[in-house]
């Protein structure tokens, strides 16, 4: 686009890119071994679901606190996304789900043996602050003028929102369905969307943008959270003292504090 | 400076066999006319061939301005017209959300109107544009500014009227600058993501295009999603192709 001259002063450009796009590749090649071949000995690497970013962050914190010279290294990406980094060999010592079924996928991937159960969520239903469409139940939700959001059938709260529906003989029409429960809370918080079926930790992050309408209904439909230690990891006892932390009373009372239901 | 050469072939290229390794050939012919497939693919065709249109309309006017006149914030002008070049997607969708969105600039005025755009698939259309436009403008305006201008003097002093200087002899020589510049406008918006997904939503048939729809899939069915994936490599090839065609033809 700039359509300077090539100045003949510059003779070493040449040489410097070739050798730059070395060392890129170099660092692009070398670059997941090395680091954990330098951090292994210190460092326990987590990975947990994107929703747990608060309670995993300060849990992470504590654990450091209690464990002086440990570094927690955190991993939040969505449940299948980490579930398929795990199939693919990345190396972790602790994964904490955001529902059971990518456990399960890690389970098949042999990197789990065994899972347990540390926290639950529910659907709510997620207004703009002021509620202009005036959604009171989950059947206000059908009311032809109000603009839904909700998650796609694939993404997991997709899933929850087809069986609070189902059991409630409801059909939504939404004006969007989103991938993910962040980009239904997204479309609620700046106003785009009038009303929108994301978890209640998910509003509670985001009190003062969004407000909560609980329903009944939501109730009948648990999203189960399950962690486990890996078969493989790198520091089997420090992954096994995570674990024990989250499940313990400690981890509870911090997750029960970000809005999560007992297990 | 061979090796160099090579090796940025292989990065290119590599993932793109890596794709085509994954693909499930005997599912393939299926998983590419399902449902949700079909609709993304013909919405992503629809709507790229829309924006590029709105492009064409839009972009010539401003890129022959910026090269053929001169005026006080000319060069700021310019800067400014190419900030969605590089500026991630997603915070172009946030910029076309705080303009048109409900809360936007213009949203009250909208609603007076009527007109909702956010969740339509003029919304879609309005982000890919949005991201696309300066592509059209910066390759047609590089393109004017090194050729023609003699010409069209040449033609003004001839007797030509402006109209006719502009059809007969500028569009002309410029064509394989517009050309190129079209056709990146049609592949940048048929791979447009983020400013569809913050400003548009994601609908199947109404604004759920075929990088939205692959998005989806990956974590259901990634069989699916690397299949659609395929679908768009083979599109850009056969689009980045023929423009290679018509520009090397005499």
């Amino acid at each position: 686009m700039t359509r300077r001259r090539p100045r003949p002063g510059h003779p070493r450009t040449g040489a410097l890119l070739p050798a730059l796009f070395a060392v890129i590749l170099l660092a692009a090649l070398t670059g997941c071994s090395g680091t954990t071949a330098a951090a292994a000995p210190t460092t326990l690497t987590v990975f947990a679901a994107a929703s747990l970013k608060q309670t995993f962050t300060t849990l992470g914190q504590r654990f450091e606190a209690g464990h002086p010279g440990i570094r927690v290294r955190l991993s939040f990406a969505g449940s299948a996304d980490l579930a398929s980094q795990l199939d693919q060999g990345a190396p972790a010592d602790v994964f904490a789900s955001a529902d059971t079924k990518n456990m399960d996928k890690a389970v098949a991937a042999k990197r789990v043996q065994r899972s347990a159960v540390f926290a639950s969520n529910t659907l709510q239903i997620a207004v703009p602050p002021g509620n202009p469409a005036h959604v009171r139940t989950l059947a206000d939700l059908t009311r032809p003028e109000v603009r839904l959001v909700i998650c796609a059938p694939a993404a997991p709260c997709g899933a929850a929102t087809q069986q609070v529906a189902a059991a409630a003989h409801l059909s939504f029409t939404a004006v969007s369905e989103e991938s993910s429960v962040t980009d239904v809370l997204g479309k609620v918080e700046n106003g785009e969307a009038d009303a929108g079926l994301v978890y209640v930790t998910d509003v509670r992050q985001a009190a003062g943008k969004v407000t909560g309408v609980t329903f009944p209904e939501a109730s009948g439909v648990v999203n189960r959270y399950p962690i486990a230690a890996l078969t493989d990891a790198a520091q089997p006892v420090l992954a096994q003292q995570f674990v024990d932390l989250v499940l313990g009373a400690e981890g509870q009372k911090v997750l029960a504090g970000a809005g999560f239901a007992k297990p | 400076m061979l090796v160099p050469a090579a090796l940025g072939c292989l990065f290119l290229l590599l993932p793109l066999l890596a794709m085509g390794s994954r693909v499930p050939w005997p599912r393939f012919p299926a998983l590419v006319t399902s449902d949700s497939s079909r609709a993304a693919l013909l919405l992503s065709l629809q709507t790229s061939l829309a924006s590029t249109v709105v492009c064409l309309l839009v972009g010539v006017p401003v890129a022959l301005v910026l090269a053929r006149t001169s005026f006080a914030g000319q060069r700021l002008l310019r800067v400014l017209v190419l900030v969605p070049l590089v500026l991630p997607p997603v915070v172009g969708g946030l910029a076309l959300l705080y303009t048109f969105g409900r809360r936007g600039l213009l949203g009250h005025t909208l609603e007076l109107l009527g007109v909702q755009i956010a969740f339509s698939t003029v919304a879609v259309v309005m982000a890919q544009s949005f991201v696309a436009l300066p592509f059209l403008i910066t390759s047609l305006e590089g393109t004017l500014r090194s050729v023609g201008g003699r010409l069209e003097v040449v033609a003004a002093t001839l007797g030509a009227r402006p109209t006719t200087t502009l059809l007969r002899v500028t569009l002309p020589v410029v064509m394989p600058g517009l050309l190129s510049g079209t056709v990146l406008a049609f592949a940048r918006s048929l791979g447009e993501f983020g400013a569809t997904l913050t400003f548009a939503g994601s609908l199947q048939g109404v604004t759920r295009t075929l990088p939205l729809e692959i998005y989806l899939q990956r974590e259901t069915d990634p069989d699916e999603a690397v299949a659609m994936s395929f679908v768009l490599i083979l599109i850009a090839v056969v689009v980045i192709g023929i423009a290679q065609r018509t520009r090397t033809r005499p």
